[in-house]
């Protein structure tokens, strides 16, 4: 789950974390009383989970408040990537001495939390590490005893030259160590850590990334979900427990397990044809889902055709086939659907299908190909 | 011959009493799976389906039975302690199936597991089977065969389809090896193509792989450098969008390293057959036992 930078922001400041003074708004009348309150020069910064946001003319700098109105005016409603923004981050605009990168992200090849610092920051870290690697320090944290003070002095003094900045960016370190461990990141950034003319280190942007698998435990960060920057149906089908991705394609997918589900995606393309989603029900095995997920993929108007591939293990084959009935009863469908299910009690899910009309395969091949021609237009196979 | 487990596998659950542990219990020990023990902490003296002694923790059934493997249905959040109390337990496999482990426990549990000798297969996975010998996870035993092609995956639907598509084609396994979707895991596809390669009976190996991360590019690299058994691969997520969590907290793409098509390539490079669609490993793998 990705945070909004004035989410993370919040977080981070409770850690002690020295950031510029700021608040969200979500009509430019609050923008500019915000922006009087800080009575100086602001940025107005548009709350949505896309990168590039300076690039699409999100984040703008304004000399005062009536400015910060009229820029607010222009960005909140406009859409960056397709998200519409709803938010604007105003906070005082900082003078900038230097920029410096500072991140942690949980590595899959030395399988712990690394930091990431590099004094080439205010850019993208990507971007550094393919041009320039020698510009970034890797410190992975041993898990047992967490980030030690020496070991945020080295890199303090990595960053800057200065004894003062470097001890200030190793007390952030720590601090966001602490952040990152207690809320259950799997990514924290702040970019830039700028130092101001005045000496001083504080963090102007700032970035977290929520682990999913932390959610449960974690309730008070799962309550900073902001569902109005997701898509619709990806928030119903995590409400029905169905991990949902919603792509450009035609052919609309419901498949048990992930690594299945994107062999299948990879199967319609392979045989001419566009996935229309990404759709996972999981492994348990119950009706209710199947139901779920047919409502969800028959909202999508540009579906033509539905494909279930099914392979049951600790699914139940039978439950998946009363659960397409029930739900075809209930809403019938009004584009065709290929059936494909093998495992788990599959004579009795065929018996079910096969007294309600439906026809059932049990090569995954055939009924892609099947799927692929019946979007299209073509009849099947 | 077989990897990581056989007939002699004295496997205790933990969880057994659990709706998935008391489910897949029923089932291991009807494809031949010796279950020795299990262990629901507070139902320690009770007996599972009349037969299989209950005890309150791993040491205990350790003890008492003298169980090697252990398998782990506990919900996500238990599931870091239930590994690191197996493993200093003195199990000598570690096999955790429950879905949904926070990766920061898993950066403390994997050097837990590592320091007492222990391996760790999973978490998020569905566990191995030795068709005709043992059985330790969730894969459905009636889709495989006894034979001579070592199966590792990242995925467990997936590795089904390739299972049955090779059964139907009258192709055996010596074991199927579910190492698990998550970005850190205890048994990676090397440590099993290692296994394999060491295996006698083992001619020759299927691989499936996902988008993300490096794990099959380094696989490439051993086994170019280090099998001589002939290995085919398949990469799931070759359509899939950058970016994007795909179920499995592994299979996300980030800039350009995990892509489909570098990971192809890297199977390309190291002279391994790569299956565009999960039946082509049937006359792939044919091919190369001839």
């Amino acid at each position: 789950m990705n945070l909004h930078e004035y989410q993370a922001k919040d977080i981070l400041r409770t850690y002690g974390i020295p950031i510029p003074p700021g608040e969200i708004a979500t009509s430019p009348a609050q923008v500019e009383a915000i922006a009087a309150k800080i009575g100086a020069a602001v940025m107005v910064k548009a709350q949505v989970h896309a990168g590039g946001r300076g690039k699409a003319g999100g984040v703008k700098f304004c000399k005062d408040a009536a400015t910060a109105r009229e820029k607010a005016t222009a960005i909140l409603g406009m859409k960056i990537k397709e998200l519409t923004v709803e938010k604007v981050l105003v906070t005082k605009a900082e003078d900038i001495g230097t920029e410096a990168y500072v991140g942690i992200i949980v590595d899959r090849k030395t399988k712990k939390a690394v930091f990431m610092v590099s004094a080439a920051g205010g850019i993208d870290i990507e971007e550094v590490a393919a041009t320039t690697p020698e510009k970034i320090l890797y410190h992975p944290v041993d898990p047992r005893y967490g980030l030690q003070p020496f070991e945020a002095q080295q890199m303090g003094f990595f960053l800057y030259g200065d004894a003062k900045q470097a001890r200030a960016a190793a007390k952030i370190m720590l601090q966001l160590w602490t952040a990152f461990v207690a809320t259950g990141c799997s990514l924290a950034e702040i970019n830039p850590l700028v130092v101001t003319p005045a000496g001083e280190v504080i963090a102007v942007d700032a970035k977290m990334v929520i682990d999913d698998n932390e959610l449960d435990r974690l309730p008070a960060v799962a309550a900073l979900r902001d569902e109005s920057s997701e898509a619709p149906s990806e928030v119903d089908a995590r409400k029905a427990n169905l991990t949902f991705i919603k792509l450009d394609g035609n052919v609309g997918c419901v498949v048990n397990g992930a690594g299945l589900a994107m062999a299948t995606m990879d199967l319609v393309k392979y045989y001419g044809g566009e996935p229309a989603n990404f759709l996972d029900i999981g492994g348990s095995s119950n009706p209710e889902k199947v139901v779920n997920a047919l409502r969800i993929i028959t909202a999508d108007p540009s579906v033509k055709a539905i494909l279930f591939n099914i392979f049951g293990g600790i699914t139940r084959t039978d439950d998946v086939a009363n659960g397409i009935v029930t739900a075809t009863k209930a809403n019938p469908l009004k584009v065709p659907i290929v059936i494909r299910l093998t495992g788990t009690n599959e004579e009795l899910a065929m018996k079910i299908l096969k007294d309600n009309g439906f026809s059932a395969s049990s090569d995954m091949d055939e009924a892609v190909q099947q799927a692929v021609a019946l979007a299209k237009g073509g009849k099947a196979a | 011959m077989s990897v990581f487990i056989d007939r002699n596998t004295k496997l205790v659950v933990q969880g057994i009493t659990g709706r998935d542990g008391s489910f897949h219990t029923k089932q291991m020990i009807e494809y031949g799976t010796q279950v020795v023990a299990g262990v629901t902490p507070g139902k320690g003296g009770q007996k599972f389906e009349g037969t299989v002694p209950i005890f309150n923790t791993v040491a205990d059934a350790v003890k008492a039975t003298g169980a090697n493997t252990s398998v782990i249905y506990v919900p996500p959040q238990f599931a870091a302690d239930a590994m690191m109390e197996a493993a200093a337990a003195g199990v000598k496999l570690v096999v955790c199936i429950t879905e949904g482990v926070p990766v920061l426990d898993m950066t403390r549990v994997y050097p837990y597991v590592k320091e007492t000798g222990a391996r760790l297969v999973g978490p998020n996975c569905p566990g191995l089977i030795t068709p005709g010998e043992s059985k330790v996870g969730i894969i459905p035993g009636r889709i495989c065969t006894p034979g001579n092609v070592g199966v590792v995956s990242r995925s467990g639907t997936l590795t089904y389809e390739v299972v049955y598509q090779l059964t139907r084609a009258g192709i055996g396994q010596t074991t199927c090896v579910g190492i698990g979707g998550d970005p850190i895991n205890g048994t990676n596809f090397i440590d099993a193509l290692e296994a394999f390669e060491r295996d006698p009976k083992t001619r020759a190996v299927a691989m499936m792989g996902e988008i993300g991360g490096t794990d099959e590019q380094e696989a490439a690299d051993f086994v170019k450098h280090h099998m001589k058994k002939p290995v085919v691969g398949f990469i799931a997520g070759q359509t899939a969008p950058p970016g994007r969590r795909m179920g499995h907290a592994g299979a996300i793409i980030s800039g350009s390293a995990g892509t489909a098509a570098e990971k192809i390539d890297a199977f390309k490079s190291a002279g391994m057959g790569v299956a565009q669609r999960p039946k082509d490993f049937v006359q792939l793998i044919q091919e190369r036992l001839k």
